[in-house]
């Protein structure tokens, strides 16, 4: 098994989108947390094959999104200095700040690399012995244990020249702030599977009995995703709310124990500032005070920033989940993934994005009459 | 495994008096004796033809009557040599292919290298003699050229332009606006080649096999299908940067038609494919050097195919799709699960994801 085409199967997919028809008695509203879970219903066109009441709220798990506007700002004001080499995955690159983004500081001059690993960013630091090496450690807790450890290595090797900027963000607190939004609208999770790899799935029974929710634990291919939407429907049909695994040859029930040691060793609990969101409390992860010297923010103390969000944008609404992107009235025309006013429109991740970029702006219709040259 | 991505430059033996200066030096581009000397015992050797021979300062050449076309490409690639290719045979090629997919038979070649002090003459003479291989595969020729040296620091190794003339087929009016409804839209072989291979050597990603890339030209390929089906193809275009969303979704628009394509149709070769997935690129967006795709009349769509896949460089041609009226200027596939999503162009640079 390959795992590349077995999980994408059109015939098996149709089969299952004619099984949720057939359970579905109700309209559901199902939220996917993960960013990559919302580019493959897009993509694949999972959301065309439910039935009319089901309906997907995308999530805010989309780390490039939800970094909060003053973060990018520092990290642009960090990559601009001379003497520092600014490290990042690949689409922060195109994130605009107040004034810029990381594109534009490169082509000033500034030393911006895309590196595939924070490890290559530690390694670029014993090279670069007179570089300052930055890497900017962003995401949810997928990314989490790569970031720690490049801090970890980096204290073994005693690299002073190789810090982290680093803004992690978790999964549960997000959902407990959904939850308890006043206009909240959505009944059922799928949780994010790679999230669960390193976590596994055990901090999500209290959530879903303190909410009466089900939570599927769920993959990103066509399949997986069709599978964790058909669990959630049965959950929701019988009245139903638990935990289930629906991508069990990735996810245990206890996860990755040797990230999660690796994890308490580097971070601890933080208040975050998510965008378009705002502070959830202990929602995200910084360095301890062991590894507080390879903090970036501490190293680079910036300060004077004066950010400012764009007033049309409407990403936080798209984030929380309660409006689609084509409903904001920037979509598509101040805002397009060649002008994002916002960070949902840059990532391919971003709900904005995976609507622009594969043409949920045509109507259903519009859609529908492609598919009919195809019948031929 | 072995990495025959870099020639092996320990048995070069360099022609006198090359020896004294294993190394670009600023001199060999002052219009001088090194510069004299660089002519006469790397260029011309590799290059030889009547028309280049003379070192007069332009090529003198007969062409024969009818419409020309003429084509220009510049090439900075890094690594200059990676698996499948070099910035050598991508300069030949490149221009090469881009006068075969307007209907041009290619004739001659200029070739102007930008050179960095300090540059390896050892590399420089197997970049040249990949060129001299290229266009002798393609049947062209090259005339003229120019060698310019710049400080080090201030170029990248070694930068190649080309230009190239060729002769229009009598008979042949293709263009990317002449995409009629009801075309069907063919691709030469598998997608996303070169550009992977480019990204894998780049990035230093190993696989379990070696990605090579697509480089080569087209205009033996595109002669046979010309030969075949002529008049009843409308558009023809290698789709390099930007991949075939890119070169498909200009074709709609230059056309005012729409594109459908089959998702499930695409050839992609599973190396190509999984380190597509594991770097999170499409490989419709991803360049090719050694593909093109052509929108034939559909009752000669069948004919064509069968011409492509006889041919060494379209075995795995393949069916891809047709042109409508509806959705104009916009190109939509059919995913696998049946669904449809449209394919815009790319912004920039496709950008690697978090996770």
């Amino acid at each position: 098994m390959k795992y590349l085409n077995e999980f994408r199967d059109g015939e098996i997919a149709q089969r299952m989108a004619r099984e949720i028809c057939q359970i579905a008695t109700r309209p559901w509203k199902i939220m996917e947390i993960c960013g990559g879970q919302t580019h493959s219903i897009i993509r694949n066109g999972i959301d065309q094959m439910l039935p009319p009441g089901i309906e997907m709220i995308h999530g805010p798990g989309c780390p490039v999104c939800v970094t909060p506007l003053a973060l990018i700002d520092k990290a642009l004001a960090i990559a601009a200095q001379p003497g520092v080499i600014f490290c990042s995955f690949g689409d922060m690159l195109r994130v605009p700040g107040t004034d810029a983004d990381l594109f534009q500081i490169k082509g000033r001059g500034g030393d911006v690399r895309v590196v595939y690993s924070p490890l290559d960013a530690v390694e670029l630091a014993i090279k670069n012995p007179d570089k300052q090496v930055v890497f900017f450690g962003v995401g949810f807790e997928t990314t989490a244990p790569a970031n720690a450890m490049s801090v970890h290595l980096a204290n073994r090797r005693g690299l002073k020249n190789f810090s982290l900027l680093v803004s992690h963000v978790l999964v549960p607190p997000a959902i407990e702030a959904i939850m308890s939004s006043s206009e909240n609208k959505v009944q059922a999770f799928l949780a994010a599977g790679h999230v669960c790899s390193v976590m596994g799935f055990w901090e999500y029974p209290p959530l879903a009995d303190k909410f009466e929710i089900p939570i599927i634990v769920t993959g990103f291919e066509p399949l997986d995703l069709l599978d964790g939407i058909r669990r959630a429907v049965i959950q929701l049909e019988n009245g139903q709310h638990h935990v289930e695994n629906a991508y069990e040859r990735i996810v245990t029930y206890a996860g990755n124990l040797e990230a999660q040691r690796l994890l308490a060793e580097v971070f601890e609990l933080t208040d975050r500032s998510w965008r378009g969101i705002g502070v959830i409390p202990e929602s995200g992860w910084r360095l301890n005070d062991n590894y507080r010297a390879f903090d970036a923010e501490e190293r680079f103390q910036i300060s004077g920033i004066h950010t400012e969000e764009s007033q049309l944008c409407k990403a936080g609404d798209v984030l929380r989940g309660a409006i689609k992107p084509a409903d904001c009235p920037a979509f598509g025309k101040e805002c397009t993934p060649r002008h994002p006013l916002g960070a949902t429109m840059v990532s391919s991740e971003g709900a904005c994005a995976a609507y622009f970029n594969y043409g949920r702006f045509l109507s259903a219709d519009e859609l529908a009459a492609a598919g009919a040259v195809h019948a031929r | 495994m072995p990495d025959n991505s870099a020639p092996d430059f320990s048995s070069w033996s360099c022609p006198l008096p090359l020896r004294d200066y294993p190394t670009i030096v600023m001199g060999h581009g002052g219009g001088g004796k090194l510069g004299n000397e660089l002519v006469e015992h790397l260029f011309l050797p590799a290059f030889r033809n009547p028309a280049l021979e003379s070192l007069g300062d332009a090529a003198v050449f007969e062409l024969g009557s009818g419409r020309l076309a003429m084509s220009t490409d510049s090439f900075v690639v890094q690594p200059l040599f990676f698996p499948g290719g070099s910035i050598g045979a991508l300069a030949v090629n490149g221009t090469v292919n881009d006068l075969a997919v307007s209907g041009a038979e290619p004739k001659f070649l200029t070739a102007s290298f930008i050179l960095e002090e300090g540059f390896p003459l050892a590399q420089l003479a197997a970049v040249v003699n990949a060129m001299a291989e290229a266009a002798a595969q393609a049947g062209v020729r090259i005339v003229t050229g120019d060698t310019k040296v710049v400080e080090r620091g201030h170029g990248d190794g070694c930068y190649i332009n080309t230009a190239g003339i060729g002769v229009l087929r009598p008979g042949i009016n293709v263009g990317p606006n002449r995409a009629h409804v009801g075309d069907v839209v063919l691709v030469s072989g598998s997608i996303g080649d070169h550009g992977m291979a480019i990204m894998s050597v780049r990035e230093g990603l190993e696989f379990e096999s070696q990605i090579r890339s697509d480089c080569a030209a087209l205009n033996g390929l595109i002669a046979n299908v010309l030969d075949a089906v002529g008049p009843a193809v409308h558009t023809m275009r290698d789709p390099t940067r930007g991949g075939l969303a890119s070169t498909l979704n200009e074709i709609a628009s230059a056309s005012n038609v729409g594109i459908q394509i089959d998702e499930a149709s695409l050839p992609v070769r599973s190396e190509v494919h999984s380190a597509c997935e594991l770097l999170g690129l499409d490989p419709v967006y991803v360049a090719n050097e050694g593909k093109a795709v052509f929108f034939v009349e559909a009752q000669s769509a069948d004919r064509a195919l069968q011409v492509l896949r006889a041919h060494p460089l379209g075995q795995e041609a393949a069916h891809i799709g047709v042109v409508t009226s509806q959705h104009p200027r916009m190109l939509v596939a059919r995913t696998a699960l049946g669904a449809n999503r449209v394919i815009a162009t790319q912004i920039g640079e496709q950008l690697p994801r978090i996770c």
